[in-house]
């Protein structure tokens, strides 16, 4: 019964966000293009121009570049894969039946409630430091050699921090999946003779598949934009060996000045993002259906 | 026959669970512990008992001023998210109570603006802030973590207004309620749980954000975000003293975070999985 006055009021309701969030969009990225074709630097204006596409060129052919794509790309990859696979066995077990289970879900959520920079900084300092950090007590204790973790594996302890923080989340969304799974159904299952791994990959898993892929996918938009964690453990070294590109681009943008190659990198990155997007939003616009 | 657990199946499961969590929940625990020892305790190898100490405390406040970071975190955080619903509201209720074709279209199109990568609109929006003199003030901040979670906090209000039955409000109208009435007196009770949780989810993402608060502050603005980064470069003996800005900086959201288990998970899967 929406009469012409009810959508007209909806149509104002809705400007503010839609003005908003456009504008947002829109304004930032137009003048990041713009940037994309220009030589700028804001020390030394004298070269200043119009430079078609020489910026991605340079940005492409920077060593730094490639490597970036790969790090963005092995950081998402791998923690996806932790963080998925992690999630479903604690899903799983902290599902069981046990004494304390409220408690055992606040200490596996927690981690997802940490700060990044102090998430970062506490695995840096506390857990991985090769003299006074926890890991290297433990080698210690064993009679063995202290890991450099940031100087000899910067990918992989960038990789354990982002997937320490992750599993909680992916854990949360799975155990809350799995415990809508129907009780009665699986007693059924349980009594025609499945045993627990027919049972799981006949009953669990199809019944958990939105919740992995949406977890997939939220995970997928953040794990493209780390940037704090980066930042205070490794600052992209050694070298490039632990730069995404997010981190890249931050690099050209705010400490070179190099802002038409900047924006050019930044502008792959829209493109990166917009990929998954695709899909993404395929996924989630079904599920708006249900 | 009822699903019959057994106690040894029941205590091994709590041993496995409890085991596990525990090693999750380590680096938190090992972060309070060490704030309450002193500099020394902290580098002398591991230890689970601290002296109980509290001078990393008063030395955070004494040389950083903490507190006015943590002013600054939570002024941003809960003023981001007033303005975010001041603008989200009257969205989230006409496209759950009077929807259109293109509804669904609006809600994606706004899911996806979130999918924008933030490095890529980094120098533009560090442009516009400087020449607008907002850099490194609250309120710019305030109004880029709003931009941030709006579509977060559209999609959470829309799927809660969604739920509230619509035939209610059309008695209302019959009774004779104006739009007005019609809101304060029937809709927004009903509405309040749907807007608590979803404010306590922005606070949490806002509290946490670390990539435009890092980026666009210095001093005045700064919250806790930045002051923990700004831990990263002097290379020392500070560990009880980071411990301790870390234990403060994540404590009040970490009990927050504990209530809002289900909030976080409807939230953050839009709707998906509840």
């Amino acid at each position: 019964m929406a009469t012409q006055q009810t959508r007209s009021l909806a149509r104002f309701m809705m400007a503010p966000s839609v003005v908003l969030l456009f504008v947002w969009m829109i304004v930032p990225l137009v003048i990041t293009i713009w940037f994309s074709f220009q030589q700028y630097n804001p020390l030394n204006p004298i070269r200043d121009g119009f430079v078609g596409f020489s910026n991605y060129a340079l940005f492409y052919s920077n060593p730094a570049f490639l490597q970036s794509i790969l790090n963005t790309l092995t950081l998402v990859v791998s923690v996806l894969l932790i963080t998925v696979i992690g999630g479903i066995l604690l899903a799983l077990l902290i599902d069981q039946p046990m004494w304390g289970q409220g408690i055992v879900r606040i200490l596996v959520i927690s981690p997802f409630f940490v700060m990044p920079p102090v998430a970062a900084l506490v695995w840096k300092n506390m857990i991985m430091h090769p003299q006074y950090g926890v890991f290297a007590d433990i080698a210690r204790f064993f009679g063995a050699q202290p890991i450099d973790w940031f100087g000899q594996h910067p990918m992989l302890a960038i990789i354990i921090i982002v997937a320490w923080q992750w599993l909680p989340f992916a854990t949360l969304i799975l155990l809350t999946a799995l415990q809508s799974l129907d009780g009665e159904q699986k007693e059924a299952a349980e009594m025609d003779g499945a045993g627990f791994v027919s049972r799981f990959i006949y009953l669990t898993l199809p019944h958990m598949s939105r919740a992995i892929t949406v977890v997939i996918l939220i995970q997928t938009i953040f794990l493209l934009s780390v940037y704090a964690e980066i930042l205070v453990t490794t600052n992209g070294g050694p070298g490039y060996a632990s730069t995404n590109l997010p981190f890249l681009v931050y690099q050209k943008a705010l400490l070179e000045f190099k802002i038409g190659q900047a924006s050019a990198g930044g502008v792959i990155a829209v493109i990166l993002a917009n990929i998954v997007a695709f899909f993404a939003m395929r996924a989630v616009g079904k599920n708006l259906d249900k | 026959m009822a699903r019959a657990v057994t106690t040894q199946h029941k205590t091994i499961a709590t041993v496995a669970a409890w085991i596990v969590a525990l090693l999750i929940f380590f680096p938190i625990l090992y972060t309070i512990i060490t704030s309450f020892k002193s500099e020394q305790e902290a580098i002398q190898g591991f230890s689970i008992i601290p002296s109980g100490t509290f001078e990393s405390y008063s030395e955070v406040q004494a040389q950083s001023g903490y507190f006015k970071f943590f002013f600054n975190s939570v002024l941003l955080s809960v003023g981001s998210t007033i303005l975010a619903l001041l603008v989200a509201i009257p969205a989230a209720w006409s496209m759950a109570f009077s929807p259109t074709k293109r509804t669904k279209d609006i809600l994606m199109w706004m899911l996806s603006t979130k999918m924008m990568p933030a490095v890529a609109v980094l120098f533009p929006i560090y442009l516009i802030f400087r020449d607008t003199g907002l850099l490194d003030s609250r309120i710019g901040l305030m109004i880029m973590l709003m931009l941030i979670n709006l579509p977060i906090v559209v999609w959470m209000l829309y799927t809660y207004f969604r739920e509230i039955p619509g035939e209610i409000l059309e008695a209302a109208r019959m009774d004779g309620a104006s739009l007005w009435n019609e809101i304060v007196y029937v809709l927004t009770p009903m509405a309040v749980p749907g807007i608590a949780s979803t404010m306590l989810l922005n606070i949490i993402l806002a509290w946490n954000e670390a990539f435009w608060t890092i980026r666009l502050t210095t001093t005045e603005a700064a919250p806790l975000t930045a002051f923990i980064s700004s831990f990263s470069s002097p290379q020392g003996l500070f560990w009880a003293k980071l411990s301790a800005a870390s234990t403060l900086a994540i404590a009040p959201i970490l009990i927050m975070g504990w209530f809002s288990q289900k909030q976080l998970v409807r939230g953050l899967t839009f709707g998906a999985v509840k």
